[in-house]
């Protein structure tokens, strides 16, 4: 965990072999495939599945879930829009607003669980429709569009797509791989790190060694939150319009990535490298299936199969 | 002996419903090692979880190194140098050693966490202790033993003034316990004072001071170790005299029919060519160290575990045992040394848990026959004495003895006519270990056959009409129980195989 012996670990080389093997399928099976058109569509979909994924990866090495960071999403999202169209408040306030709401719902489902003892997928669950509830109530129903890029207040998207003489820069992934980094610091060498491990593990030996493990547990669920505000934000600058109602599933696609990524849903073991590169792999099936002619459907059918791929070989892993 | 370095006065304490400690006294002195008995349930752990500050006391005085404290919580009373070595191993299986060794007081560099430092410190520590355990190794990849010997070493780099071992030795095997011991040892010269919490007299006797009795969540007595006898703590734990003489003859006529014959039993490297026969009416005891193979044993003949080769015969029939359900088929019942894992469903009533094995006979077409469930429930809980308010009671709210009656009744319902017991007693008070025995010799009597696995010396050789003595996978020997005696049965268990 701590003591990398290597950058990559086991199980993290096996998911870039994944990568490279599907890149390949589906370039040899479509032309059109290997372009820089989908390689862009590609990255535009993982940013906020990505940032949603770093965060949720300290609940589930808790060995807890976050349900609620999908319809979150949405519901910070449409709060920042509901401040600038609505209120006339300039991007900068907005985008400082997704990141406060999102790390305060977190906070409040690290409350739940670690002191009111809820389980955390009930606990999430709920916050999880409160969440739609309350981001259809700011919107009146309503869609809410960010302004767009050709907007002078249109700014924050180049954050993440940067628009150079009509081609589209996905400086994105250089932020994502950033806070990759920090984050598997903060996860491998901090005390928070090590005591969401810790919990993870076994929570009562946490206890009795002293540790404040309601504060830590309480942290892993806020970290989770904050970067429920960052994929808002993320989402934002990526799409035109954010609808209230949509956003349920996202976190399904968050946190499948993780799973695929080795982050065990039982709590204990995980990276964030290992959930950010299983987050490369949802959203290469979902650009790259339709490229050789599967459709949606289909995509959902091949996630959770490989979903159960993962998990099995979990299970396998521990018998031994 | 030294000076007395804690002292526990009138430690009251309730819980709803029960009143667990009624001022009890306790007095720890330097350098010695004091072994704290009683029955489960006799409030031993209570009592030092008051100590090390798990639990707050209602009402006594806690005075320590000549100043009266009172720890809020295990920190406090680990940076005071009270530490406890919990019964359960409270290791986090997916961190390191080192990262266990230093949970919740970190080495930090900045905000990093030192690691570095953390793996010297611990290497350190079990170069002190003379243990041998590679620090950057993953918890869950140690022995129980080696984990057990982190947890001191974790308790050790406290600055341990006490330190409290809960049951420690649950889960060693002998070779463990030795090297336990001499660490025990250790810390004694450097004039640390121990509580050390057992059920095992031989323990007590070899490692201990002196002994302090509870019972019923009172204070009995203290005695010097040396100059009582296992009868004496065992009366004062019990309040009465506990009849734990040996057996002496075999209660099975010598011409009683065979109804298992296991012939060359192989099933990884536990069980190696085991071969052995159970009469009718029969306790064949199974002793050996732990990791003998018993347990594994008993789990291929079940079913439980695959089986590589041999073969089962059921009162002369060969039999194809391929799973549990195959083995309930055949008539025999396993009784899991981890009733909890194993042997019954605690959040259900004992009604529904006696007839787990049986459903079939209680079934109404679609639907469950409850009056039926319950009256088979109540007939045997009549005639095991199970104490329980009644058959709807919840198992979790039984005691272990009242607890493993009722799996009893559950394989008694199947008609088993070989029962297994791995560990019958194993978490059970001495009261209550008598009325097993009772029932087993009962049942035994009554034309069942039963192996009885237990890594108690006198459980063997007391419940046991012969003997099969398992050693590293292997069965070293077989004593029939008029010749046997600890002595021989030891030798067996440890003997060096070629």
């Amino acid at each position: 965990m701590a003591n990398k012996k290597s950058l990559l670990k086991g199980r993290e080389a096996m998911v870039v072999g994944i990568i490279i093997a599907m890149v390949a399928v589906f370039s040899i099976l479509s032309p059109t495939f290997r372009t820089y058109t989908t390689f862009v569509s590609i990255l535009d979909c993982s940013y906020y599945v990505a940032l949603m994924a770093i965060g949720v990866t300290f609940p589930l090495i808790t060995g807890g879930v976050d349900l609620s960071i999908g319809t979150g999403l949405i519901c910070y999202a449409l709060f920042g829009g509901y401040l600038i169209v609505h209120k006339g408040m300039p991007v900068g306030i907005a985008l400082v607003a997704c990141v406060i709401v999102g790390t305060l719902i977190g906070l409040l489902n690290g409350f739940l669980v670690a002191v009111m003892d809820l389980p955390p997928f009930l606990a999430t669950l709920c916050t999880c429709m409160i969440n739609r509830g309350l981001g259809s109530l700011l919107s009146g129903g309503f869609g809410v569009s960010w302004p767009s890029a050709l907007e002078p207040a249109g700014w924050f998207r180049s954050i993440f797509r940067f628009k150079a003489g009509g081609q589209v820069i996905p400086v994105g992934i250089a932020l994502i791989v950033v806070l990759v980094i920090i984050m598997s610091f903060v996860l491998n060498h901090t005390k928070i790190g090590r005591y969401t491990f810790a919990i993870g593990s076994n929570k009562e030996a946490t206890k009795l060694a002293g540790v404040n493990v309601k504060f830590y547990h309480i942290a892993a669920y806020t970290i989770c939150g904050f970067f429920a505000g960052l994929a808002a934000i993320a989402y934002s600058a990526t799409y035109v319009t954010i609808y209230p109602g949509s956003g349920a599933g996202f976190e399904m696609d968050a946190i499948a990535g993780a799973i695929v990524g080795g982050v065990s849903a039982s709590g204990g073991i995980g990276s964030i490298i290992g959930a950010f590169l299983g987050v490369i792999v949802i959203s290469l099936m979902k650009v790259g299936l339709p490229f050789i002619g599967l459709q949606a459907n289909w995509q959902q059918i091949i996630t959770g199969l490989v979903l159960i791929g993962a998990i099995l070989i979990d299970v396998v892993k521990k018998k031994k | 002996m030294g000076d007395v370095i804690l002292t526990m006065k009138g430690i009251d304490k309730s819980f709803p419903g029960v009143h667990a400690l009624d001022h009890v006294d306790l007095e720890i002195r330097k350098g010695e090692v004091l072994a704290l008995m009683g029955e489960n349930g006799a409030g031993k752990s209570t009592l030092m979880k008051i100590l090390t500050g798990v639990y707050s006391k209602d009402s006594g005085t806690i005075t320590y190194e000549g100043k009266e404290v009172e720890f809020k919580n295990t920190r406090e009373a680990q940076d005071a140098g009270v530490v406890i070595v919990h019964q359960e191993l409270n290791m986090l299986g997916h961190l390191t050693v080192a990262q266990n060794l230093f949970i919740g007081r970190e080495f930090k560099n900045g905000i990093k966490i030192d690691d570095k430092k953390m793996i010297e410190e611990s290497k350190k520590l079990f170069d002190r202790l003379n243990v041998d355990i590679d620090p950057t190794e993953i918890m869950s990849n140690l022995t129980v033993g080696k984990q057990q010997m982190c947890e001191i070493a974790k308790a050790v780099s406290f600055d341990a003034k006490v330190i409290v071992f809960d049951e420690p030795s649950a889960a060693l095997t002998e070779s463990e316990i030795e090297e336990m011991f001499k660490i025990i040892r250790d810390l004694k010269k450097k004039d640390i004072a121990m509580v050390y919490i057992s059920h095992r007299m031989d323990e007590i006797k070899v490692i201990t001071d002196r002994v302090t009795v509870m019972r019923d969540g009172t204070y009995v007595g203290t005695l010097i170790t040396k100059d009582c006898t296992k009868e004496d703590i065992i009366n004062m734990m019990v309040g009465r005299v506990i009849y734990e003489d040996p057996k002496t003859e075999s209660a099975v006529a010598k011409d009683a029919p065979v109804v298992l014959k296991v012939e060359n039993l192989n099933a990884g490297k536990m069980v190696q060519n085991v071969s052995f026969e159970l009469r009718k009416g029969e306790i064949l005891g199974f002793s050996g160290l732990m990791g003998a193979g018993r347990t594994e044993t008993a789990r291929a003949l079940f079913g439980a575990d695959p089986k590589e080769s041999g073969d089962i015969y059921i009162n002369g029939q060969k039999v194809d045992i391929k799973s549990p359900r195959d083995a309930v088929k055949a008539g025999i019942g396993y009784l899991s040394e981890d009733r909890k894992r194993f042997g019954i469903v605690v959040q259900k009533t004992v009604a529904e848990n006696t007839t787990m094995a049986t459903m079939h006979e209680f079934m109404n077409g679609l639907f469950i026959n409850k009056k039926k469930e319950k009256e088979v429930a109540q007939q045997h809980v009549d005639a095991l004495a199970t104490k329980t308010p009644g058959v709807d009671q919840l198992v979790v709210n039984l005691s272990g003895g009242n607890q493993q009656k009722v799996v009893i009744a559950k394989w008694l319902t199947r008609n088993s006519d070989i029962l297994i017991f791995d560990e019958p007693t194993r978490g059970i008070d001495v009261g209550a270990k008598n009325e097993i025995y009772k029932l087993m010799n009962k049942l035994a009597a009554e034309g069942k056959s039963i192996i009885m696995i237990s890594s108690e010396m006198t459980e063997i050789l007391r419940m046991s009409d012969r003997i099969v003595v398992m050693c590293e996978g292997k069965k070293t020997g077989e004593i029939d129980i008029s010749e046997a005696t600890q002595e021989n049965i030891m030798n067996l268990a440890t003997r060096e195989i070629n």
